[in-house]
């Protein structure tokens, strides 16, 4: 899918079919980078607690606080995609995104100093492609208009990794989770 | 050069002193990385002094390494070797997890381990800063716990050293676990919680090194490919191939448990003495229902996730949590022991993963002890109250507890099953090493060779030169795809051998070409490059030392449980035959160019650029 037809989208995640195979960070990366480079991937697996791999990337907030908090305007919303979308030339690598982001998702790449956001992939996303292809389908695409929006609560995606890890620990491992945190 | 970071990590523990090697294109392109390139850095540094390397004291290497593949190739591993506790020979072992990625990413393709630390240490890279830290709140404790603190403490440093970067992800770990510390020849690297690098006891040299874990992160990308785009490519078309593989990653290496190794009479049944049971406990579906708490669990980049979360929710065991098991375990820590129901499979693997010690060569002993209870040669009394019988898992568990501590018996069957008869024998006066199912001391893999229905041929074990290791078999052809000279390649590489079954030979070749543009094609592969690893592995083996020795081709030999009919089974009756052995074993050694006694010829050492090796081996093999 071009730029030209694409919609708002979704990436909608289901934590608990994870494989924690990283195929969405090798996609990612290869996509952006043209490397194979797990640090710089847009989606990054979070392993606070092995066998509870999660895949954390931004949730596109309706009020997006990244947005606002970026003192150089850095910071779009893609009106083809609804993507938050890094304009590296202001970016000074200041990092209030990172703070402001309820996730802590946003990060400053390892050698550009920029930050770095998903960005939909202009409306075709790699690791979602991978992540279903391998049948997983913990990354799976959903529309982001009529209901996706009003009713998803978006923002339930944009916690830090360590109150994620917190629940899904317990979903996972039952009363035992919480001791492996 | 391309694939490679370029560079190599050297620490040397007793002095703290930390510094950069590098290696030659031509040692990297002959030895491509991992188990290769460790028989090379291990031989050029203690060839010529082998015999008289403690493989547990401070002159032995521990070797940490990656390959050009580590990462590109779909499931990337880790290979850890040295001096091997437990044959005194070279074995190239391979864990999973996202270590070497994160080594490669760091800037490094390998970490060669020197001396020993005065103190508990544990060794942090993150990108080019390396520093030995103080593991002394770690030692003692178990894998889990070990490994949970790493993780935050991991974390904890890098927001402290880069605080401005974002929200930083975990580095990885290797770990050992209470049998490391305490020098067991059986104990393993572990990572996550039940990745081990098992074969070769390796964990009781991070242990003799008072090393307790490795923690690696890097920032960077993997090597650059010598062809990007033939490489991403490649990757696609692997990762299509695997997909299709469903029977392992629909039910993991276990499957084979569940039907194969019941179907072909070759699994494990109370050490060893039968390989065929009838109590279909196993069946896929008992464990998915049971136990399985997450279907499909992988690591970098791997599309076959065949590893499934196992834990005890219910029961005695509640709490347990393991990887499925594996099939070897299932085989290991369940059948072996007697053992046929998933919850108690689950807990003995966990209980064996959190002490750190080897699930294949572990279940080995374990299986060892239970026969001589059974026999009477072990008591109650022997074994400090413990009543050994099979099935009892709580009784095998609390042998391990005791094997890990080197508490009573525990400190003779620390030092694997081949050892412990030699021991315990010689107290006895009777011969136990008849009940020790081995190739060179290192446990047989869970893969009889009797009922001929399995992968394994008669010599696969006998002849290999990582000893009882089934992933490297010694087989004919030499070409043939289960052969230690194609697995080689994969334990090079370094990457995951279950990601290679569906997917057409060329193409692995192709990757390993796409990656380093280094034009090694299959042929210079089998008549050269492959060899050089295999003769100096064998000629290390052969040296041995300095506590145990190898006599050429008396020691090539099957346990002697393998010449011993199946008493059940479709396949009842069947045995190795001696005199086909012997010729399959003479054939072998011809094929290797080797002599009728399988010590390499001077003409094929000296054709492989091996004149070194030729002139050591010849001198040791003389003042034996
Ligand atoms: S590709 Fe899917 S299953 Fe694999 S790590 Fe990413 S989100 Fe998880
Ligand atoms: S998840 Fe974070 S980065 Fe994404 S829109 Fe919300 S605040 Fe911005
Ligand atoms: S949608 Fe594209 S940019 Fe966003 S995480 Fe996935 S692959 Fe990366």
């Amino acid at each position: 899918m071009g730029l030209a037809e694409s919609k708002p989208i979704w990436i909608a995640r289901d934590y608990s079919r994870c494989s924690g195979c990283r195929r969405c960070e090798v996609a990612c990366s290869l996509h952006h980078e043209g490397r194979i480079w797990p640090d710089a991937s847009r989606v990054r697996i979070y392993m606070l607690v092995p066998g509870a791999e999660f895949p954390h990337l931004c949730s596109q907030c309706d009020d997006a606080p990244c947005i606002k908090s970026c003192p150089v305007s850095a910071l779009t919303v893609s009106k083809y995609t609804g993507a938050i979308i890094v304009d590296d030339e202001r970016c000074t690598g200041c990092g209030e995104c990172v703070e402001a982001c309820p996730g802590r998702i946003p990060f400053i790449h390892p050698t550009k100093g920029k930050a770095v956001i998903c960005d939909l992939c202009n409306g075709d996303p790699q690791c979602v492609k991978v992540c279903h292809e391998g049948r997983w389908d913990a990354l799976y695409l959903t529309s982001r208009t009529p209901m996706g929006n009003e009713y998803y609560h978006k923002k339930l995606y944009a916690r830090r990794p360590e109150e994620i890890i917190k629940d899904f620990v317990v979903l996972i491992y039952g009363e035992y989770g919480e001791e492996l945190i | 050069m391309r694939g490679y970071a370029g560079k190599f990590l050297e620490v040397d523990l007793s002095t703290g002193k930390i510094q950069t090697i590098k290696l030659s294109d031509d040692v990297l392109r002959t030895y491509i990385g991992g188990r290769g390139l460790a028989a090379k850095i291990l031989w050029d540094r203690l060839g010529s002094k082998w015999d008289e390397v403690d493989p547990l004291g401070p002159e032995n290497i521990l070797l940490v390494l990656t390959g050009p593949l580590t990462g590109y190739y779909p499931g990337g591993r880790t290979c850890i070797s040295g001096k091997s506790p437990q044959s005194n020979g070279i074995v190239g072992s391979t864990i999973a997890g996202e270590f070497g990625v994160e080594l490669r990413c760091a800037g490094w393709d390998g970490i060669i381990i020197t001396g020993r630390a005065a103190k508990p240490s544990y060794l942090f890279i993150f990108d080019s800063d390396v520093e030995i830290k103080s593991a002394r709140h770690l030692w003692g404790k178990l894998g889990k716990e070990t490994l949970r603190i790493l993780l935050k403490e991991g974390r904890a440093e890098l927001f402290k050293r880069k605080p401005r970067y974002g929200e930083w992800k975990n580095p990885d770990v290797l770990y050992i676990g209470p049998a490391g510390e305490k020098k067991s020849r059986i104990a393993v690297v572990n990572g996550k919680w039940s990745h081990a690098a098992g074969y070769g006891g390796y964990g009781g040299v991070m242990g003799s090194k008072n090393l307790k874990a490795i923690v690696a992160k890097g920032s960077g990308p993997l090597p650059e490919a010598y062809d990007p785009k033939r490489t991403a490519e490649l990757l696609d078309k692997v990762c299509r191939d695997c997909m299709d593989n469903d029977a392992f990653r629909r039910w993991g290496t276990g499957y084979i448990g569940f039907d194969a190794g019941n179907r072909t009479s070759s699994e494990p049944v109370r050490n060893w003495q039968e390989e065929w049971h009838d109590k279909r406990t196993f069946a896929a579906d008992r464990f998915e229902e049971r136990v399985w708490i997450k279907r499909y669990w992988g690591d970098f980049g791997c599309p076959t996730t065949c590893y499934k979360v196992g834990m005890c929710k219910v029961g005695p065991f509640k709490g347990a949590i393991d990887d499925n098991p594996d099939y070897e375990l299932q085989a290991y820590l369940g059948t072996n022991l007697g053992i046929f129901t998933p919850e108690e499979n689950v807990y003995v693997a966990s209980v064996m993963d959190d002490l750190g010690i080897c699930g294949i060569n572990g279940g080995n002993v374990l299986g060892f002890a239970g026969e001589l209870y059974q026999r009477k040669i072990l008591t109650r009394k022997d074994l400090g109250g413990i009543s050994l019988k099979w099935g009892d898992a709580k009784a095998f568990a609390a042998l391990a507890h005791k094997i890990a501590r080197r508490e009573g018996i525990g400190d003779v069957l620390a030092e694997g099953s081949y050892r412990a008869a030699l021991k315990l024998g010689r107290k006895k006066r009777m011969d136990l090493t008849k009940y020790v199912v081995h190739g060179k001391a290192i446990a047989c893999g869970a893969h009889g060779i009797r009922s001929h229905l399995d992968f394994p041929t008669d010599i696969a074990y006998a002849c290999s030169v990582q000893g009882g290791d089934h992933t490297s078999v010694a087989q004919l052809p030499l070409e043939g795809a289960n052969s230690e000279l194609r697995t080689l390649l994969y334990d090079s590489g370094v990457f995951c051998w279950f990601n290679v079954f569906a997917v057409d030979e060329p193409i692995i070749w192709e990757f390993l070409e796409a990656v380093t543009g280094w034009g090694i094609t299959k042929e210079e592969w089998y008549s050269r490059l492959a060899p050089s690893t295999i003769n100096i592995q064998r000629a290390a083996l052969l040296i041995g030392g300095p506590d145990l020795k190898w006599r050429p081709r008396e020691d090539d030999e099957n346990p002697p449980r393998f010449y011993e009919p199946l008493p059940s089974g479709p396949k009842k009756g069947e045995k190795i035959v001696w005199e086909k052995f012997d010729e399959m074993r003479r054939e072998y050694y011809q094929a290797l160019g080797w002599d009728e006694r399988g010590i390499p010829k001077t003409e094929t050492l000296k054709a492989l650029g091996l004149a070194d090796v030729d002139r050591v081996l010849r001198e040791k093999l003389k003042e034996k």
